[in-house]
């Protein structure tokens, strides 16, 4: 009798907020994090599996592309660094008015970028 | 798992289009979701071309507009007309409110205007809210105390006491802030969302109330309550400019320190 009802559209429509792009950009750099240890890790093994190894972990480390995703992995440890201390003081209480909130997600946004800038800057030159 | 593509009978399709009578000088374009019961067809959005010149202010003026002029079979909730009933919420340019605090102006380009997101709909703009319902049903949102009442008298609160309220009481159950939150949208069959966690804080904060401990008893669970991952959307949104973020975080805090 009753036909099922339809469902009203929501990520087709939703504007995307601040709110909703930083926090969902906290779980996506969390997920780069996890498989970017997982390669830091075979970096290290391969330092003591010895010279050959770690030549060929070097080679593909320093290759363009490995350096691309090296920097993918540094801006995510910066932002998911910086936005997780801003998770710790909403779970103690702080920041959670809305200017705040605002205020704070910008801040994240430009220490990522700072930080990021200056670990690059201090590695090239 | 969340879904995040919309069900093939919800897919949205082009509708029909109406246009302003052709003396209008300032026409403003609103596309407007539609869907009924009675046919067999997909939703779609109609194209409604109104003469702002001949017009109220507010989203819910040109609503009833096209109602009473271009299309009688469109469908909405709608009654105080200035924000206090929370019967107009909808999802308007992108963000969820109240259609009758919305004024036109702030709209660049076309409105657009859907219901609220994420829930199944009944006609139109009109959106069930039965299971938003049967979970504020289930916070028991009432005055639960042990003592009676000072006779023909109201029960006291210091002014501090009363201050803690301010910023729950005026919510008016619109469901915008719950239908803007994407973990509710993954997840309202058991997360509580932030309208109904901030009407459960409303009662934990109320020093009249005696059943504080069975109430946060009630609410410690992994997914009625923990499903907030504090994105603040639902603060972002609420057309009364309340934070249930912070309520639900308020919620959080009573748990860890008691």
């Amino acid at each position: 009798m009753a036909k099922p009802r339809p469902l009203s559209p929501h990520l087709q429509v939703y504007r995307p907020q601040l709110t909703s792009v930083l926090s969902i950009t906290h779980r996506a750099s969390g997920v780069v994090l996890t498989t970017g240890t997982i390669t830091l890790a075979l970096w290290l093994t391969s330092v003591a599996r010895g010279p050959e190894a770690f030549a060929v972990m070097a080679s593909v480390v320093g290759h363009p592309l490995g350096q691309f995703v090296l920097f993918g992995y540094t801006v995510a440890l910066f932002y998911h660094g910086t936005n997780g201390i801003r998770h710790l003081s909403w779970d103690l209480g702080f920041g959670l008015t809305l200017p705040e909130v605002y205020r704070s997600g910008y801040f994240v946004l430009g220490a990522t970028c700072v930080l990021t800038a200056l670990l690059w800057f201090s590695v090239w030159f | 798992m969340a879904e995040f593509a919309l069900p093939a009978n919800s897919k949205m399709t082009k509708g029909q289009s109406h246009s302003a009578p052709a003396s209008a000088k300032n026409v403003k374009t609103f596309q407007i979701y539609r869907w009924s019961p009675d046919d067999d067809a997909n939703p779609r959005v109609d194209v409604f071309n109104i003469d702002l010149d001949a017009c109220g202010p507010m989203v819910l003026d040109a609503l009833i507009k096209i109602k009473s002029e271009q299309d009688s079979s469109l469908t909405f909730r709608r009654s105080c007309r200035e924000g206090i009933c929370g019967s107009c919420s909808m999802n308007i340019d992108g963000t969820n409110t109240l259609a009758c605090l919305k004024s036109i102006d702030e709209v660049k380009g076309d409105v657009k205007i859907f219901p609220l997101p994420h829930m199944p709909v009944v006609k139109d703009l009109v959106p069930d809210l039965s299971n938003a319902y049967r979970q504020l049903t289930s916070i028991e949102p009432w005055l639960k105390s042990d003592k009676v009442a000072p006779k023909g008298e109201e029960r006291r609160q210091s002014p501090e006491e009363r201050e803690k309220l301010d910023g729950l009481w005026e919510c008016v159950l619109c469901f915008s802030c719950s239908t803007a939150c994407p973990s509710y949208w993954w997840n309202s069959d058991e997360y509580l969302g932030p309208a109904v966690l901030l009407q459960a804080y409303r009662w934990v904060a109320d020093s009249r109330d005696d059943h504080t401990s069975e109430r946060l008893d009630a609410l410690d669970d992994s997914f009625a309550l923990y499903r907030c991952h504090t994105i603040m959307n639902c603060a972002k949104t609420c057309p009364k400019g309340l934070n249930p973020g912070k309520a639900i975080a308020s919620i959080k805090s009573e748990l860890a320190s008691r």
